[in-house]
């Protein structure tokens, strides 16, 4: 009776899953109950009153308008405000960078894709950290001082104490360049599908993509220019001593930049690299075989399933540039790391609360994304038997 | 018609007109990057001396490499008891080989004693006790550190990352369930946080009076990351394999231990094990981020040599000397791991 019951599958699976479960519970008590007994004994408090405490640390770089008299969730906030930042500005440059380099690589060229081949294989085997420092200890800290900037243009100086850029004076004009961005992504966006609805059902072609190079292309920029036109410059003059007006931009900042860009830009010029050799000469044949142009072989064939092949790794490239920021706090970049789980955490000694918070953020964001990759890949799949 | 190589090189780099501007285009780049590399690197360079006053050709100071290395080998080991860490860098050496060299049954026996015992022997080298005079963690450092932090994560992270692949396998919801939120928690935090997490709770939560060694904690820490993104790799392996295999087996009588162990999970892990490197030279990567809990190893060490007054502005030498050995290994990890994608 006993051994047939052992022997059914089911029974066991329950069995099995039982103990796992069980075992996972009273390891999780016990960890518990540990963390506090140890905390009554430190004196630590717990709960998450901390937040509405005053912080008193003080945050060299920051776009919220923060001072170290605010509470302890407004640094929280600034933390992720300079994550999200370099985050974003590097996604950016190291998109293009990489881009440029996983084409070189592809060239018919033999030097030039040596070239790339080489920076691939020595940024993809070397450290992150030592990028992060590299730049920090070993380029920015070594540039001139202040009254000898290298000065580009005239509008961009680096020294030692960082980048110094144009500010705008009036932020208002770039709000509605942007609006105006978004409302020609949306026509675009309802373009395309009148476009095809149409194709679909009479066969008539539209030139959505002619339309998309002046709605997505030229508008945008003409957007952004005629803002910057708007609104006036704080522009950086160089000084007897020092340099006056702009917005300096931290060496931090700009070595954890620099070091995030040159690194990922290996990894994602191997990305499209693979992208574009996914995409079988075959089929670049058999459209044009089939009468298509040019254009419409590389928009409506090659492009396509190159794409199909690099969203999904650049996508968890972005959020590995995104958890890499974190490095920042090797060099004292107020990222979210290096604030919170630093500076606050040094003050309130609230490890559990803060450690939680801070890992909330990095899992909120990585669900957001596979959740969108999962749409993706679903609208994308192969479409098989 | 003419063959040999020159004329081929010839129309690789002068082919046509768009070619050959790209090409000297190219070369003046290139020449005016590398000469100033090459003077200050080899030709302006100082290699003989033993203070910072014999470094005066302007270039780089290698005398400074040279009276560190015992540093940057070893961190601030005892010198007298340096062989140990010598013995230690020749297990690997030996393990490398028995990888490289023995084939077959010979290099599983030779493989399966160095799994059983290496870990032990390795600990009790470097940190001593039983004969041997005991030397504080905090004490290892450098290449020696770098490279125990990887093998001991490894250790951590390899049979892990197989049973959490296997559970995500599993028929069995509340074990794949686990399973998952395991693997997507550590994938998808930073591993800086990790190391922060790892040092500031694992001594929280364990009895008090029990206490866990700093370096301890780094290697855990390190040991969950990577045993989530190994998961990930013989979970690839796990799906690469055809169906039959282990319907085949299912079919012969055998259950599931027997199955996975003796059919499945070795093919599994033969196509994993190129993915399976890849994230070992990530961990050999990510090892560096221990700086942010004050452990020394070679970047760490290369960091804080910067510090001392006797050697001021040897950041440079510090920096090319230490990325050089982090390149190397992780250029030869690479190399190895395309190798055996190619032999399956």
């Amino acid at each position: 009776m006993m051994t047939r019951w052992l022997n059914d599958k089911t029974i066991r699976g329950y069995i099995w899953q039982a103990a796992v479960l069980i075992g996972l519970v009273v390891m999780l008590v016990f960890f518990v109950r540990n963390a506090s007994e140890n905390m009554v004994k430190a004196g630590i408090a717990s709960g998450f009153n901390f937040l509405w405490r005053s912080s008193g640390i003080d945050v060299p770089f920051d776009l919220t308008g923060y001072s170290p008299s605010d509470t302890i969730f407004a640094l929280f906030w600034a933390g992720v405000v300079n994550t999200l930042f370099v985050s974003a500005l590097a996604i950016v440059l190291a998109t293009a960078l990489g881009f440029l380099i996983g084409l070189a690589r592809l060239s018919s060229h033999w030097l030039l894709s040596s070239i790339a081949g080489a920076y691939v294989e020595f940024v993809r085997n070397i450290p992150l950290l030592f990028f992060v420092i590299f730049w920090y200890f070993g380029v920015i800290a070594s540039l001139p001082q202040p009254k000898d900037s290298v000065s580009l243009l005239n509008l961009f100086f680096l020294n030692n104490r960082g980048l110094t850029v144009p500010r705008p004076i009036d932020g208002a004009p770039f709000l509605w360049a942007w609006l105006a961005i978004i409302a020609f992504a949306f026509l675009q966006w309802g373009v395309s599908r009148f476009a095809a609805a149409r194709r679909a059902r009479t066969g008539t072609s539209f030139p959505s993509g002619l339309l998309a190079l002046v709605t997505l292309g030229l508008a945008p920029v003409f957007a952004l220019i005629a803002a910057s036109f708007w609104t006036g410059w704080d522009v950086p003059v160089a000084g007897k001593f020092n340099l006056r007006g702009g917005t300096v931009l931290i060496p931090e900042f700009v070595a954890l930049l620099a070091a995030l860009v040159t690194y990922s830009a290996g990894f994602i010029a191997e990305i499209v690299r693979g992208g574009l050799l996914a995409v079988s000469r075959g089929q670049r044949e058999a459209a044009l075989a089939l009468g298509l142009t040019q254009g419409q072989t590389l928009w409506l064939v090659v492009i396509p399933q190159a794409m199909r092949v690099i969203i999904p790794p650049m996508t968890s490239q972005y959020l590995n540039i995104l958890k890499n920021s974190s490095f920042g706090a090797a060099i004292a970049y107020p990222e979210l790391v290096s604030v919170f789980m630093g500076s606050a955490l040094n003050n309130t000694g609230q490890a559990i609360e803060i450690i939680a918070m801070v890992l909330a953020v990095y899992l909120f964001f990585g669900l957001i994304v596979s959740f969108a990759m999962n749409v993706f890949n679903s609208r994308m799949a192969l479409v098989t038997r | 018609m003419r063959t040999g190589t020159l004329p081929v090189w010839q129309k690789r780099l002068f082919g046509d007109l768009p070619t050959a501007i790209v090409t000297i285009l190219l070369a003046v780049l290139m020449v005016a990057a590398l000469v100033p590399i090459l003077r200050w690197g080899l030709f302006n360079a100082t290699w003989n001396g033993t203070t910072r006053a014999d470094c005066v050709a302007g270039g780089a100071c290698w005398v400074f490499i040279k009276a560190r290395f015992g540093q940057f080998m070893y961190g601030l080991y005892p010198p007298g008891e340096r062989w140990r860490a010598d013995l230690f860098f020749g297990l690997i050496g030996l393990t490398i080989a028995a990888i490289a060299f023995l084939r077959g049954r010979k290099r599983v026996i030779a493989l399966s004693a160095i799994t059983l015992f290496f870990p032990l022997i390795g600990v009790w080298l470097l940190g001593g006790g039983y004969g041997l005079e005991p030397v504080e963690t905090r004490n290892w450092g450098g290449l020696m550190l770098t490279l125990f932090m990887s093998i001991y994560s490894a250790l951590i992270a390899v049979p892990l990352g197989i049973l959490f692949a296997l559970g995500r396998q599993s028929e069995l919801p509340v074990i794949r369930i686990i399973s998952v939120i395991f693997i997507e928690f550590w994938r998808g935090v930073p591993i800086i946080a990790v190391i922060f997490l790892a040092s500031l709770l694992l001594p929280l939560i364990m009895p008090s009076g029990i206490g866990v060694d700093r370096l301890a904690r780094a290697v855990i820490g390190l040991g969950l990351v990577i045993a989530a993104y190994i998961a990930e790799a013989v979970r690839g392996g796990l799906q690469a394999l055809p169906k039959g295999q282990g319907e085949a087996a299912a079919a012969l009588g055998l259950g599931y231990w027997k199955t996975t162990f003796l059919i499945t999970l070795p093919q599994a892990l033969r196509i994993a094990l190129p993915a399976m490197t890849n994230e070992f030279i990530s961990l050999v990567k990510n090892t560096t981020l221990v700086l942010v809990v004050s452990i020394l190893d070679l970047l760490g060490i290369a960091q804080a040599s910067l510090a001392d007054p006797n050697w001021v502005g040897m950041n440079m030498e510090a920096y090319v000397f230490a990325g050089a050995i982090y390149w190397f290994i992780c250029f030869a990890l690479s190399r190895w791991s395309r190798a055996q994608e190619r032999a399956t």
